[in-house]
């Protein structure tokens, strides 16, 4: 019924509204306040903070559902309820949860996630933005990049530096609100998919963050970063085989119309080896997806099966808008045909939230350490 | 107030009907079930009436199916309605509007009443009669096909506005009373997250003809279907192309009595 409810309202609702914010590039912002009023800004919270307390597998079918319509909604949904949400929910003191958590919960307010800068993409550990402590405050400089929402968020989880010798150790996690002195929004990325997302850079000039929007213990970041990654790829995964599913249905529905040698194009033997082929590839993807989420919700560690997940449906959703345009022949290759969209935007999830290399390292590392402890000494 | 909603379950719009190999109904797989639309209508405006009237109103659904019918009673509880009947017996396999309009009429009479909100007919088989038979045996007055309600402050009495050639009719009513609902009346909300949730702990109470006093099927043989067919495939289409009408004519004619033999 909660994948009923997010595919009826991603149908009526959201397609419409998707069509022109991705031609235009315009953020929808109505959307996610109609998204949180229905409980899907909060899926994961406790009822106390105006959440629906359901795990990461409802998460992953709805982002699927709205993944399908908008891979844009559906990012800004996922880094909000699997990344922000659980953030502060599982760090956060009292005082921040009640602060932030009922307000993100109704979409009154969003949440971003910033990670990311020049020297520190997939080698988070070499970030290098500063947060020196000053009385009851942090004190942040720095610039983070390529950061999801950055520019709509209401709170913003932002990883800076408080001990600049310990690589690992010397990061902690803050909760930034927009209004705090100091923070700006620095250049929006043009990107070539997602175009009904924001992706900007966040400036920090003496930016003052109050000492008790810590997160954790001074220096817990990276295990806090670390914390969020696995729900984070089921949810660019779930994002994948949404794109994929789309793209998989525009090919069939382009071509049972299309004729050529007096023939519909569904009908060619190469038609329908690359819709079996795809159709598998979308199942084993969404397998995948679902073993690792309700895996997470019993509580087992799926670091593992959630790179799986990500790695696979990723390559899966590339692949699959590639052979849908092939079927739609040239016109794929116009505005007019929906697969256009769904081939720039599919490209980015074997990008973000670890690129497909940075999963098969994951994915390797946990392969060799499981064979390993089969070895007797 | 007692507010009740109506809701059967039909064949998704979309989905492809095809007549069974006995005739004796539509094939069953692959097809997916929904609330009636119209009847979506009768819940959205059943949870509007309690919303307004606030104290202790209450929308209960009734719905008269198979087993299957729970999973949709269960999705208008969770737009927001507060407990469910559902009649469910196996001699109800193919009901006739009547017999449909007695078993309603009983369950709702044992439940208690004041407005009554369905579908002004039902998607599948478009009968459009059960409201208004069950309004009778109840003996309380119908506005049907309705694209506007309002109750009065005192609640004893409602205005309905139906759509006529050219305009609106209004239509005042004494409350009890049956609605049936047309599109624009309102426009249905999604069960929301929360909805869900609270859906599963709300009580759907499950009865038989026996529970609700009937020995045998009310009504029964009234009316029955014989046999379902399929319509014919057409023959297509001809086009009659000529100068003066005059000749067109002559031509259809011809058509008309060598061709399609009807004159």
């Amino acid at each position: 019924m909660i994948q009923q409810t997010a595919r009826e309202f991603a149908r009526k609702e959201l397609a419409p509204v998707a069509i022109e914010a991705n031609e235009k590039g315009v953020f929808p912002d109505e959307i996610f306040k109609q998204l949180g009023a229905l409980g899907f800004m909060g899926m994961m919270l406790p009822e106390e903070y105006g959440g629906v307390h359901l795990g990461s597998f409802c998460l992953a079918l709805a982002l699927e559902e709205v993944s399908a319509v908008c891979a844009s909604t559906g990012v800004t949904m996922s880094v909000h309820n699997s990344l922000t949400n659980m953030t502060i929910l599982k760090y956060g003191s009292e005082t921040l949860r009640k602060r932030y958590l009922p307000r993100l919960a109704s979409g009154e307010i969003l949440g971003a996630y910033a990670i990311t800068e020049s020297e520190a993409g997939s080698d988070v550990a070499a970030m290098r933005l500063s947060a020196s402590r000053k009385g009851s405050d942090y004190i942040l400089n720095g610039t983070k990049i390529f950061i999801s929402t950055g520019d709509r968020a209401g709170a913003i989880i932002v990883f800076g530096r408080t001990d600049p010798k310990d690589r690992t150790r010397g990061i902690s996690a803050f909760v930034v609100e927009p209004s705090f002195d100091g923070f700006s929004i620095g250049k929006t990325e043009k990107k070539m998919g997602l175009k009904a997302s924001t992706t900007v850079e966040l400036v920090f000039e003496d930016c003052r963050v109050p000492a008790e929007n810590l997160l954790g213990q001074e220096g817990a970041g990276m295990k806090i970063a670390l914390a969020g990654l696995d729900g984070g790829r089921i949810g660019i995964a779930a994002q994948s085989v949404g794109i994929a599913q789309a793209a998989l249905e525009e090919a069939l529905r382009y071509s049972r119309e299309r004729k050529q040698f007096n023939s519909r194009v569904i009908d060619f033997q190469s038609t329908r080896w690359k819709i079996a082929d795809m159709a598998t590839a979308i199942e084993a993807s969404r397998l995948l997806m679902y073993r690792a989420a309700r895996g997470r919700d019993a509580g087992e560690a799926v670091s593992k099966e959630a790179s799986m997940a990500k790695l696979f449906a990723s390559r899966t959703a590339n692949q699959v808008v590639f052979d849908a345009l092939q079927m739609h022949g040239g016109v794929g290759y116009t505005e007019d045909f929906l697969i256009e969209r769904l081939f720039r935007d599919a490209r980015v999830t074997e990008l973000y939230e670890g690129t497909s290399e940075i999963q098969r390292l994951v994915i390797s590392r946990a392969v060799i350490e499981e064979f390993e402890r089969t070895i007797p000494d | 107030m007692k507010i009740v909603a109506l809701l059967k379950r039909v064949p998704d719009t979309e989905a492809r009907i095809l007549i069974n190999q006995e005739g004796s109904g539509i094939k069953d797989e692959g097809i997916k079930y929904v609330i009636n639309t119209y009847d979506e209508y009768a819940v959205e405006e059943g949870l509007r009436l309690k919303e307004k009237t606030g104290g202790d109103s209450k929308v209960t659904v009734v719905c008269m199916g198979p087993e299957e019918a729970t999973e949709l009673i269960r999705t208008a509880l969770a737009m927001g309605a507060d407990d469910a009947v559902h009649i469910c017996d196996k001699l109800l396999e193919r009901p006739d509007p009547f017999t449909t309009a007695s078993v309603l009429a009983k369950a709702i009479t044992l439940e208690g009443f004041d407005v009554i909100f369905c579908g002004k007919q039902a998607i599948d088989d478009d009968m459009a009669q059960v409201h208004s038979i069950m309004a009778e045996m109840l003996d309380i007055p119908q506005v049907s096909v309705v694209t506007g309600f309002e109750i009065a402050p005192d609640q004893k009495t409602a205005t309905a506005r139906r759509r006529i050639e050219g305009g609106d009719e209004k239509v005042e009513t004494s409350i009890p009373a049956v609605i049936s609902c047309e599109k624009g009346l309102n426009e249905p909300r999604y069960a929301s997250l929360p909805g869900i949730m609270k859906a599963k702990k709300k009580e759907i109470r499950k009865k038989t003809l026996a529970d609700l006093g009937f020995g045998a099927v009310p009504g029964e043989a009234r009316s029955a279907i014989l046999r379902w067919v399929p319509l014919p495939k057409s023959a297509g289409c001809t086009m009659v192309q000529a100068e003066e009408m005059r000749d067109a004519v002559k031509q259809v004619v011809r058509l008309l009595r060598e061709e399609a033999k009807v004159l």
